[in-house]
Formats: C-alpha cells, structure tokens, sequence
C-alpha cells in the first residue's frame, strides 16, 4: 500500500515536486545559514581571542578597570613568576604575556628633522622565542605586505596604511614616542622591518608590532606586561573550561582589596562577546524554528491546495473501504516521504554551498573599512557534523505539521458531508 | 432472502434552521442477485438512499440493514469495513485515479483488503477480462475512452467480489453504443457471480435492462415493480 502511494505521489509532479522544491530550499537555506552563523561567530570569537582578550586574559584588577586607556603603570608584575606558575597550574593552556602601549610615530628627513608623525597603537608580543606561536596566532606572516617580521631587537613592522601615507620605506627608521611604565617620557628609534595590513581597520590603525623584550626595555617594564593571555592548546575555546580555570585562579590569586592582585577573565567576559555567543548558541535554534513555522505556514497551504486537487482521490478512497484514519496517515507518509526527500536534496545542496563559501569566503572589506568592531573582513562558513542532520528537523517537521494541518479538515469532517463535497 | 432491508426510513438534512426531508418513510427489501433501478427526477433521493446503503451516510429515522449489519449502529471502521468488503461502487464520471495504471486502479481495491500478490494479481487479471481491458493494463486512464474507463471502474467495483455493486448514474456519460455495452458486462456479471445491482439513473437505457424498478418522488417510493423488460415503457416515472 505505501508502495502503491508513493507511486502515486513520485508520479504525480504537481503533488511532489513542488513541495519537495519548497523543503529543499528551507533545508538548504537552514544549513547554509546555521554554518554561516557558526562560522561568522566563530570567526568573530577567533578573531577576538588572537588578538585581544586571549581563551583567558590575566590584569590587575586596576588594569582591567581602566584597560581602555591602556595604563602600563598598573601592568602585571612579576610576569615570569607568574607565568612558571600558570604553566604548573593549568597546562592545558598556552600563557602569553603581551604588552599594549600608545604614542607617537615620528617619521623624519633625511635631516633628521620630522616629516611626518601619526598616532601610534602598539603591540608587543613574542616575536623572536622559537617556541612562541604568536606570529602564527595573530597571522602576522600572512599579513606581512612589504618586508619581513622583525627578527631582531630593535626592529618593528608598522601599519602598511601608515608607511603609505607617510612615505615609510622598509630599512627607514622612524621614532617611537610614548611613556614608560613609570610615567617618564619614552623616545625610541626603531628600523622598519616591514609593513603589515590585518584588515580590521581597529587593528591596522597606527599599528606598530615590535618584541615583547624591547618593549619591556624601553617601557621600563622588566619582568613586567600589560596582561597575560592564555589560549587552550587545541585552539578551540571552551567556554566551560574557561570559567572554571578563571575561577579556580580568582579563588587563588586575586584579592578584591589588592587592587594590583592579578584578576582572570573569561574570553566573552573580556570582549563583551556574551551576547554573541549566547547568540551563536541559539541561532541554530532560532533559525530552526523560524525555517519550521515559514515552511509550514508554505506547505499548509500547498497541503491544502493538494488536497483540493485530490478530494476525488480521497472520495474514491473512501467509497473503497479506505478508513479516514488510513487516509490521514497515507497523508502523513507521504509527507515524511517528501520531508526526506526535500531534506537530502537540500542538505547536499546547503553543505555544498556552505563548504564553498567556507573556502572561497564572501569579502566584505569595502564595507568594513572603517569599522570599529572587530569583525573578520572574509565571512566564511562552518561546516560542522551537526550541519549534516541540522535540515532535517524543519525539513521533515514543517512538511508533516503542513500536510497535518491540510489532512486535519478531511479527518475532521463526516464521511457523507466529504463524499458530497469531493464531487463523487 | 433479503440482504438489504429498509424499514421507515428518514433521511432528514439541515438547511438553514429547518430541515429538508430527503427521504421520507421508506421501506424497501432488496434479494440477492437482484438487478434495480432506483429512478426519479432530480432531488427524488435515489444518491442519498444509495449513500446509506453503501453506508456512506446514516438514517436519521427508521432502520436500513445492509448485509444483516445496521448502518445507523456502524462505526465509522465497521462502515468503511462494509465498503471493503461487501459493497462497490460505480459513479457518473468514473473516478478513476489520474496517476495509475488501468492495473492499478483495478488493484487498489484489494490493497485495501491485503490480499497477498499473486492472488491480488490473478483477481485484477480476472476483473479486467471481464470488462475486456487485459490489452490496456498498461494504459492511464487519460489514454482510455469514456467507456473504455466506466469498464475500468466496473473492474474495480467487481474485483473484490462484492454482493453489492451500487452504481450511480454509471452511463449519463457515454453514448449509446457504450452505455449498452456497459450495462450488458454488468449484467452478464450479475448472472455469472449473483451480485446485487442497484442503480440511480434516469436513463432509459438502463431501465430496459433492470429486473426491478423502485420510482422514487420526493423522498418515497411512488412504485416498486418487477418487470418484463417490454413493460418498461408503461412505467410511471
């Protein structure tokens, strides 16, 4: 008998392939969206973590309070201590200590004399450790577009935007003013090893990357940095993992009347992601839900439509002997049939696009030019295990909800009444 | 011996706040075997009284008892089990599922009952050598003439065996030529397999067929005759 109507229905076009068509689409649609969402928050959080707030991130308290300002007087001491410790404690996690600090870029003439100065924002980070994953993390090789990274004290990689503007040559040596740790003023040359562009223009503005130790050198930091960051070695963040090492290490280390105690944050607590990850967690099942209800209300209809059309079968049916029960259950069949069907179609259809906008990306530079935020400039797909079964639930849900809630007025009515009405 | 027994039947429906009576206080038996013409003008109620018997629709007053089962007291799968079973139908404009084969159409019927394959087969074969359409198995019912599908539907009403075969208006659409042959394959069958006929027509082409004609006016039986085929002209309709 299923045999029999499944015949019928891969027969009859109008009553299968239109329907199919619609839950393809929603699947598709369901699967590309759910691993771009994954992959856009992902990127965003990824983004995020390499640069700025690390899995975990260590201040003092007072640093944290005031971190917009970047107050290297109230930078972490004792940094190597510190970091000895961190690695016995929590060797799941990479620590890393890093160094932000503001000032000037004073490009001269060939006298000597200023040509040029631009507001500098400075990063220092492990450049020269052979055991440091800094350069890899932070894409710093791939970013490069004149020169090279420093490999020696002394050298820095600026903003290639910068060195456009000012005329910066690679071999050029430019002037970094700033203050130390300890508030006295700070003027340092630096030879310009290369120039570099991230794309995030938060990033690319006045950027100037030099070594952790030169840093520590000239902002009289010794042993000191602005934060340690800690990353799971696996790269992939745990947001659970993460909250219990930081509380763990609070509970430990930090003294809420010590406002220069080392305090850990969580990488969402660090960034002001928790709206975004709460938001990635339950995008997939907003999205699910959204695609269910719009493809049901589609395919009520197109039930419906379906069962004016076939009001003679089911009248004939009946007169057959046929239960209105068997009648509303061949209807759902028939349903999980097309729910199936239009969910693979749309599933190979959804993964496809979705691997190919995961390696291709989709470019959206121009527009965040001047953006502030930091987003990554190539949006890309994930495509994750889930991916593979994520279409199914609206796909087969919103066929059987709508061929239901079609079947429903047929099931409902009396069996002279539909005789009468199908035309029999 | 009686199969279908009606005794005052009322069939009444809602219309607006009131009702229309469709049938009013009918009492008829029909035999086995038999071959009936229920006639009368438009709204006479030969459709309802073939919906209750066929169990389609229940009796608002009175008793209709169909193969010793009373149609009021039937469930809605007791009613659809009658069906199944015991009682075909033939309609005006055939009914024949657009998407399946003349086999098919035939087969669903005992889908219904599930009959195992081979018999299933041998019983389509067997209801489409009745009607003459084994050379058309493969046919969709849009390749088939209009009466080439009225056989078709007879097939299907007959494959399953039924003592009852209700046939509504079953040749209002065919011609001459197609109607008689029609009506002489029903009544060849109801010689062969004792299957009890009853059609609503106003056709007099299949009055010259019947064994017995019931005139029904305005809801009740104005006339209930068994007839010489050479009477049929004297009848008053």
């Amino acid at each position: 008998m299923i045999k029999f109507l499944f015949k019928g229905i891969l027969r009859d076009r109008s009553r299968s392939l239109l329907p199919v068509i619609i839950v393809s689409i929603g699947v598709l649609l369901t699967v590309f969206l759910s691993g771009y969402f994954t992959g856009v928050f992902g990127d965003i959080i990824d983004i995020n973590a390499k640069f700025t707030s690390g899995h975990v991130k260590i201040m003092t308290r007072v640093y944290a309070e005031n971190k917009d300002q970047v107050p290297n007087d109230l930078a972490l001491m004792e940094v190597g201590e510190l970091k000895t410790k961190l690695n016995l404690e929590y060797s799941e996690m990479e620590w890393v200590s890093r160094t932000h600090f503001g000032g000037l870029i004073d490009v001269p003439d060939e006298n000597g004399e200023t040509r040029a100065q631009g507001p500098a924002a400075g990063r220092a980070v492990d450049l020269f450790s052979p055991e440091s994953q800094e350069i890899e993390r932070m894409n710093i090789g791939n970013s490069v577009v004149k020169g090279v990274i420093p490999t020696k004290s002394g050298e820095a990689i600026i903003s290639d935007d910068f060195a456009e503007r000012f005329s910066v040559n690679i071999g050029d040596e430019v002037t970094l003013f700033g203050s130390t740790m300890n508030g006295s003023m700070m003027f340092h040359n630096f030879i310009v090893s290369g120039t570099i562009r991230f794309g995030p223009a938060m990033l690319d503005r006045g950027a100037i990357i030099i070594d952790i130790t030169d840093a520590q050198m000239i902002l009289d930091m010794e042993d000191a940095a602005s934060e340690v960051l800690g990353y799971f070695k696996d790269g992939l963040y745990d947001t659970e993992k993460a909250g219990l090492i930081s509380a763990s290490f609070n509970e430990k280390y930090s003294n809420v009347n010590d406002e220069f105690s080392p305090q850990m944050f969580k990488l969402e607590e660090d960034a002001g992601l928790d709206e975004y990850l709460m938001l990635a967690d339950s995008m997939s099942g907003v999205m699910i839900t959204f695609f269910i209800i719009a493809m049901s209300i589609v395919l009520w209809n197109t039930g419906l439509l379906g069962g004016l059309r076939r009001y003679s079968e089911y009248g004939i049916r009946l007169a057959l002997g046929e239960e209105k029960k068997h009648i509303f259950k061949t209807i759902i069949y028939e349903a999980i049939l097309i729910g199936l069907l239009g969910s693979v179609i749309g599933t190979i259809l959804g993964i496809s696009l979705s691997y190919y906008v995961q390696e291709t990306g989709i470019d959206f530079s121009n527009i965040m030019e001047n953006t502030t935020m930091m987003f990554p400039q190539v949006f890309r797909t994930l495509v994750k295990p889930a991916h593979f079964f994520i279409g199914f639930i609206p796909g087969l849900f919103a066929v059987v909800l709508g061929n239901a809630l079609a079947g429903f007025a047929i099931y409902k009515r009396k069996t002279a009444q539909l005789f009468k009405e199908l035309e029999v | 011996m009686a199969i279908i027994e009606i005794n005052n039947l009322v069939k009444k429906f809602p219309v607006g706040k009131g009702f229309f009576t469709a049938l009013n206080d009918v009492n008829l038996t029909f035999g086995e075997g038999e071959f009936t013409g229920l006639v009368g003008p438009s709204g006479s109620g030969k459709t309802t009284l073939l919906n209750i018997i066929g169990s389609l629709d229940t009796p608002s007053e009175g008793s209709a008892v169909v193969l010793e089962k009373s149609i009021a007291e039937l469930t809605h799968k007791q009613s659809a089990k009658l069906r199944n079973q015991h009682i075909g139908f033939i309609f005006q404009t055939y009914n024949l599922l657009p998407v399946y084969t003349v086999y098919e159409n035939v087969e669903f019927a005992l889908l219904l009952q599930n009959m195992n394959g081979t018999e299933r087969k041998k019983a389509v074969m067997q209801a489409l050598e009745w009607v003459g359409l084994t050379d058309k198995i493969k046919s969709k019912p849009n390749m088939l003439s209009g009466g080439e599908c009225q056989r078709v539907a007879i097939a299907r009403s007959m494959v399953k065996k039924p003592q009852i075969v209700l046939a509504d208006e079953p040749t209002a659409n065919l011609d001459s030529k197609n109607s008689h042959h029609i009506l002489q394959t029903m009544e060849k069958l109801n010689e062969e397999l004792k299957t009890t006929f009853i059609f609503a027509t106003h056709d007099e082409k299949v009055m010259k067929y019947m064994k017995r004609i019931i005139s029904l006016k305005d809801g009740q039986v104005d006339n209930d005759v068994q007839i010489n085929h050479s009477e049929t002209s004297n009848l008053k309709l």
